[in-house]
């Protein structure tokens, strides 16, 4: 019984390929069918003021200009809220009643945009939420594993100091589910290495300047450090910090700024050579939220949420991504509509997401 | 004939007229740039954070009616949120308890600043981080649920009128009621404007300042659930910017800094204003990042105005 009821599920789901071929759908493999040419896609972003975000910023204008520009979708707008969780819920409401058939948003709170988001799917609105995510349950979510992020850098300074040694943690900032997670999957990560022993943790809020001041402060009190783990945006700080100290520069794992990998390759043409690695969540996501819209407006099947792998630069691709890099920005690709796709084809099946491109010049 | 006679005193009330046209010439502007807007399912989305923000200015106008200023009302009303995610949810008693509690604590706030002769602004700014942290101490990370009857209040459809305005309506109608028609108004409003004259009739100032900063407390309350009910869950942050914009709406709608001259009608419509300023905006395709000058703006353009006219009465 089984073999024939499969053949004819086959023959069911051939039949219908072959009916939405006939129809004159352009591609209706890979965008699902319908038309997105007549509609609009809105960004709400949260806070702007920091690099992370301008060029988040900059990605979302570099996709939907590209998309507009190709009449894949109609129009698209960004509002900003001065980080201020009900000012961006008023914008969320009154983006719903501009006829905008998407809004994509990167939240100023993980729960108090949900009423609005719930008030915009009830009335047809697709809602993307990436970034700082918003727990509405009605919200597609591109999201990244960050617990994965800490578990890499744990096995990778394992590797690096043979299963023994000292360890620092540098966190982001306190009480957020990035740091949050981060910090878990260190700790899961060297839980396999009992000789590995985390000897301090400081919280550099991301920010090159504070962590290089709570590491000098803290640096006094702890033994020998071979390595340390950080978040992002705080490699630099840090290593200043042991220099400062006059202590040996440990292995420091980077955070994709441009100024971390300037540093990185500075250290690695001096003698003796410098060897790490370095990810980073990557401000294009803005570019797969906005893809990701696109597709489920078009009907493509996309599942409720899409893991998107973290941006990461080995020893080798150093020097391409430096290329790439402004002066004090962070790594990026600009994400493409076909890469989105690959990418939601990875999630659906399960399979290993698509390697992230590196830019070939400047944003 | 009394009706009436009460409505065009309203109507005549120096500073109401100037908020009212600006509401509608706003609201008239945002329908006039999309039309959708002027329905019933449009003006209740529009309006909908206009509810919190009601109450957080009727709060604050109890305080400046006092001649103080309360810069922690933001925050009270996260903590209120919180709390109204949490007990209020989990154990209705001990939420119903505490916020009871918080409203005495605004009343015994009133009687500190009285008794001591401290200012204000020191005092609320103080507490602002009290009920900041124990907003955090509630609720550590964002999350926790609304009351199923508080989010069906809040997404309630009343008949004829959208549940932002008929609120506003209520809202200011009892503010009004209690605040410039009552006896007992005048000398609240008088320990604000002239506490001298007040005590010399015999009335108690402490316990007229305890009632307005009672009112503000229960007021501030309201607006905690107002926005716990928009949110549906809650965040020790969420209500920070409500300082700023409840003195903004007090203000624009004829309440002034020296004591005792205060609107409820007008902050009522001073929030309302307050909200479609952002909101203006993005309908008119202005890049937000005005919306803060623009509510500054506003501000200033209206306390100009105020200072041109009373020049010119002079």
């Amino acid at each position: 019984m089984k073999p024939i009821s499969y053949i004819g599920r086959a023959a069911t789901v051939a039949v219908l390929a072959l009916a939405c071929g006939l129809s004159g759908a352009a591609t209706p493999a890979r965008a699902g069918g319908r038309s997105t040419a007549q509609d609009g896609i809105a960004l709400s972003n949260s806070y702007a003021g920091n690099g992370w975000r301008q060029q988040m910023l900059k990605m979302w204008n570099g996709a939907a200009g590209y998309a507009t520009h190709h009449h894949i979708i109609a129009r698209t707008k960004v509002v900003n809220s001065n980080n201020s969780a009900t000012q961006q819920a008023s914008q969320i409401a009154d983006l719903t009643l501009q006829g905008w058939k998407a809004i994509v948003i990167d939240a100023a709170s993980p729960t108090a945009l949900n009423g609005v988001i719930a008030q915009a799917c009830a009335a047809h609105i697709v809602v993307v939420v990436f970034d700082s995510l918003a727990t509405a349950p009605c919200a597609y979510k591109v999201a990244y594993n960050y617990v994965s992020m800490g578990e890499m850098e744990a096995n990778y300074v394992a590797k690096r100091l043979g299963g023994k040694g000292n360890v620092l943690e540098v966190r982001g900032i306190a009480g957020t589910s990035v740091d949050h997670d981060i910090h878990e999957g260190i700790v899961k990560g060297f839980a396999k290495y009992p000789a590995i022993k985390l000897v301090g943790s400081v919280h550099g809020n991301w920010t090159q300047s504070i962590a290089q001041k709570e590491v000098a402060g803290l640096l006094p009190s702890l033994p020998p450090v071979q390595a340390v783990v950080t978040q992002g945006g705080d490699g630099y700080g840090t290593y200043a910090a042991f220099k400062a100290a006059g202590r040996p520069t440990p292995l420091i794992i980077m955070g994709n700024r441009q100024d971390e990998l300037a540093l990185w390759q500075k250290l690695a043409s001096a003698p003796g050579g410098y060897q790490t690695f370095s990810l980073s969540s990557a401000p294009g996501v803005s570019s797969i939220a906005f893809w990701v819209a696109q597709q489920i407006l078009a009907g493509a099947k996309v599942p409720h949420t899409v893991n998107v792998p973290l941006l990461v630069i080995r020893q080798n691709e150093l020097a391409a991504w430096l290329k790439a890099v402004p002066a004090g920005g962070v790594s990026t690709p600009l994400y493409s509509q076909k890469w989105t796709e690959e990418l939601i084809a990875a999630n659906l099946s399960g399979k290993a997401p698509p390697a992230s491109p590196i830019p070939t010049g400047m944003p | 004939m009394a009706a009436e006679a009460r409505a065009r005193r309203l109507a005549l009330r120096p500073g109401l007229a100037l908020p009212a046209l600006a509401f509608l010439l706003m609201l008239g502007a945002i329908i006039a740039a999309e039309p959708r807007v002027a329905s019933y399912f449009g003006l209740t989305v529009l309006l909908g954070f206009a509810m919190p923000a009601i109450f957080a200015a009727l709060a604050q106008m109890a305080v400046i009616a006092a001649g103080d200023i309360d810069l922690g009302i933001g925050p009270f009303l996260s903590l209120v949120n919180c709390i109204a995610a949490t007990w209020l949810t989990d154990r209705p008693a001990a939420g119903l308890a505490a916020l009871a509690g918080l409203v005495a604590l605004y009343a015994a706030m009133g009687a500190l600043i009285h008794a001591r002769a401290l200012p204000a602004i020191v005092v609320t700014l103080g507490a602002s981080f009290v009920w900041l942290g124990l907003a955090i101490l509630v609720l550590p990370t964002p999350g926790g649920a609304a009351p199923a009857w508080l989010a069906a209040v809040a997404a309630w459809r009343p008949p004829l009128l959208p549940l932002p305005l008929l609120v506003g309506l209520l809202a200011g109608a009892a503010a009004e009621w209690l605040l410039m028609r009552g006896a007992y108004g005048v000398v609240l409003r008088g320990i604000g404007g002239n506490p001298r004259a007040v005590a010399r009739g015999g009335w108690s100032l402490l316990r007229a300042r305890m009632s307005l900063y009672a009112a503000a407390g229960l007021a501030g309350v309201l607006g905690g659930l107002a926005l716990t009910g928009l949110d549906t869950s809650g965040d020790a942050t969420v209500g920070g910017q409500y300082t700023l914009v409840s003195i903004a709406a007090v203000i624009v709608g004829g309440g002034e800094f020296t004591g005792g001259v205060v609107s409820p009608a007008g902050a009522v419509l001073g929030a309302f204003i307050m909200l479609l300023t952002g909101s203006l905006l993005s309908f008119l395709d202005v890049s937000t990042d005005w919306q803060l000058s623009a509510q500054g703006g506003i501000l200033i353009l209206v306390l100009a105005a105020r200072a041109l006219r009373r020049r010119g009465r002079a």
